[in-house]
């Protein structure tokens, strides 16, 4: 299924750019989900432009980026990487069976203290 | 002056205190703020695709709520404050989406993103002013070094959330200054904690949370303050034995506007 997300789709859903990058780099050097990604950041950006989204679509980066958008804010050509990792995260999740969690994982994950504020957005950036 | 308060699912629950100190302090400082009615949760993560149209409904809801009393819209939650100033400006900005959010709500008056989305924060700083703040202060919290913690939320995209300098922010430290305290600079005052990662990933949010203590350790912080939930919980919870006190901006406010002391006056 997932060969069927072209690259004109993933654009479609973001409306990003890629060409406009300069590769600099900095969007993956300020991120701090670096550590936990297998393609980072100014990959993504690369990767789409040149209609490697299977790739994208499989890899486990789109779970860890933090939606913090220091990558966004950072970058001096405003490609809007952060925009890119969420189309590639949707093409994912808006196929059938492919949400990455649900209200069914919820209460295994859940503590004490744990603010109603992160349950919540699992579930916007999870699940469709 | 008075503004439709949007308090948002988390400030009902666990961060009870950020909200019940934030409305206390609000009314000590003559600032009226009405419970926007039947508001809707904002889902707490801007929707960044373009073509996500009913993830924009409920933020659209609240503003069209206090566009039609006439009042300015005003947040205490980080992430609900970025959800609804970004949902605002797309209304404003965003031909597609403003038509199809439209079309779907038909509302008597189409919204175009009139209304003036705030922060408790920037209504501190714009509307109170803190040099009145400061002469309110009763218990003014002498020589406690205070990390004011900006995260992400709040500061990032600078150009649509206008709320301060994104690499440079002074206004949580102007705060601290008018409560009477005295603020530290630490590099990762604006860098993200990782609580989205806390609830799948709790080692990776465990180190960015030591970052963070560590940098406001270094720099000489006996406190930590927040105006968001998720950060609280993450600082806190994910932090080390060693980890510094983290609290809601709005309990240092009550507590030096000497409402402690005037309840049980009482
Ligand atoms: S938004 Fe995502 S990719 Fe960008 S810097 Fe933050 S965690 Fe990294
Ligand atoms: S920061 Fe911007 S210009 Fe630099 S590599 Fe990343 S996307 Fe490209």
């Amino acid at each position: 299924m997932s060969d069927k997300i072209t690259k004109e789709e993933i654009l479609r859903i973001c409306n990003v750019q890629p060409k406009k990058c300069m590769k600099c780099g900095k969007c993956s050097g300020t991120c701090p989900a670096y550590d936990e990604m297998d393609y980072h950041p100014h990959q993504f950006v690369y990767m789409v432009e040149h209609g490697q989204i299977e790739k994208l679509m499989a890899s486990q980066s789109i779970y860890k980026c933090l939606s913090c958008f220091a990558c966004l804010e950072r970058c001096p050509r405003n490609v809007e990487p952060a925009k890119l990792i969420e189309a590639v995260r949707l093409a994912v999740i808006r196929q059938q069976g492919k949400n990455h969690m649900t209200e069914n994982d919820v209460p295994a994950l859940l503590d004490e203290e744990l603010p109603q504020q992160a349950i919540v957005s699992s579930m916007r950036k999870y699940k469709k | 002056m008075t503004y439709s308060y949007f308090p948002g699912c988390t400030l009902k629950n666990k961060a009870k205190d950020l909200d019940r100190y934030g409305r206390l302090s609000a009314a000590a400082l003559g600032v009226e703020l009405e419970e926007i009615e039947e508001w809707q949760c904002c889902g707490a993560v801007y929707p960044q695709a373009s073509d996500e149209i009913a993830t924009r409904l409920s933020s659209v809801r609240a503003l069209n709520a206090a566009k039609e009393k006439g009042q300015p819209l005003l947040t205490l939650c980080s992430a609900c404050h970025h959800v609804i100033k970004r949902v605002n400006h797309d209304l404003a900005t965003n031909a597609d989406i403003r038509t199809k959010v439209n079309n779907y709500l038909e509302l008597d008056t189409p919204y175009q993103g009139e209304t003036k989305v705030l922060h408790y924060l920037e209504m501190l700083r714009d509307e109170v002013g803190f040099d009145t703040l400061k002469k309110a202060v009763k218990n003014p919290m002498k020589g406690t070094k205070i990390a004011a913690y900006y995260g992400c939320l709040l500061l990032r995209p600078s150009g649509v959330m206008s709320f301060d300098d994104p690499e440079n922010p002074s206004i949580i430290e102007d705060f601290i200054r008018a409560i009477g305290a005295e603020p530290v600079i630490y590099s990762q005052r604006n860098e993200c904690c990782g609580g989205y990662m806390a609830m799948e990933d709790k080692g990776a949010a465990q180190d960015r949370v030591e970052k963070i203590h560590d940098s406001a350790r270094k720099a000489g912080a006996e406190l930590i303050i927040t105006a968001c939930p998720l950060c609280m919980y993450n600082l806190d919870v994910n932090g080390k034995e060693n980890k510094l006190p983290v609290k809601y901006f709005t309990e240092l406010l009550y507590r030096a506007l000497g409402l402690e002391e005037a309840k049980d006056n009482v």
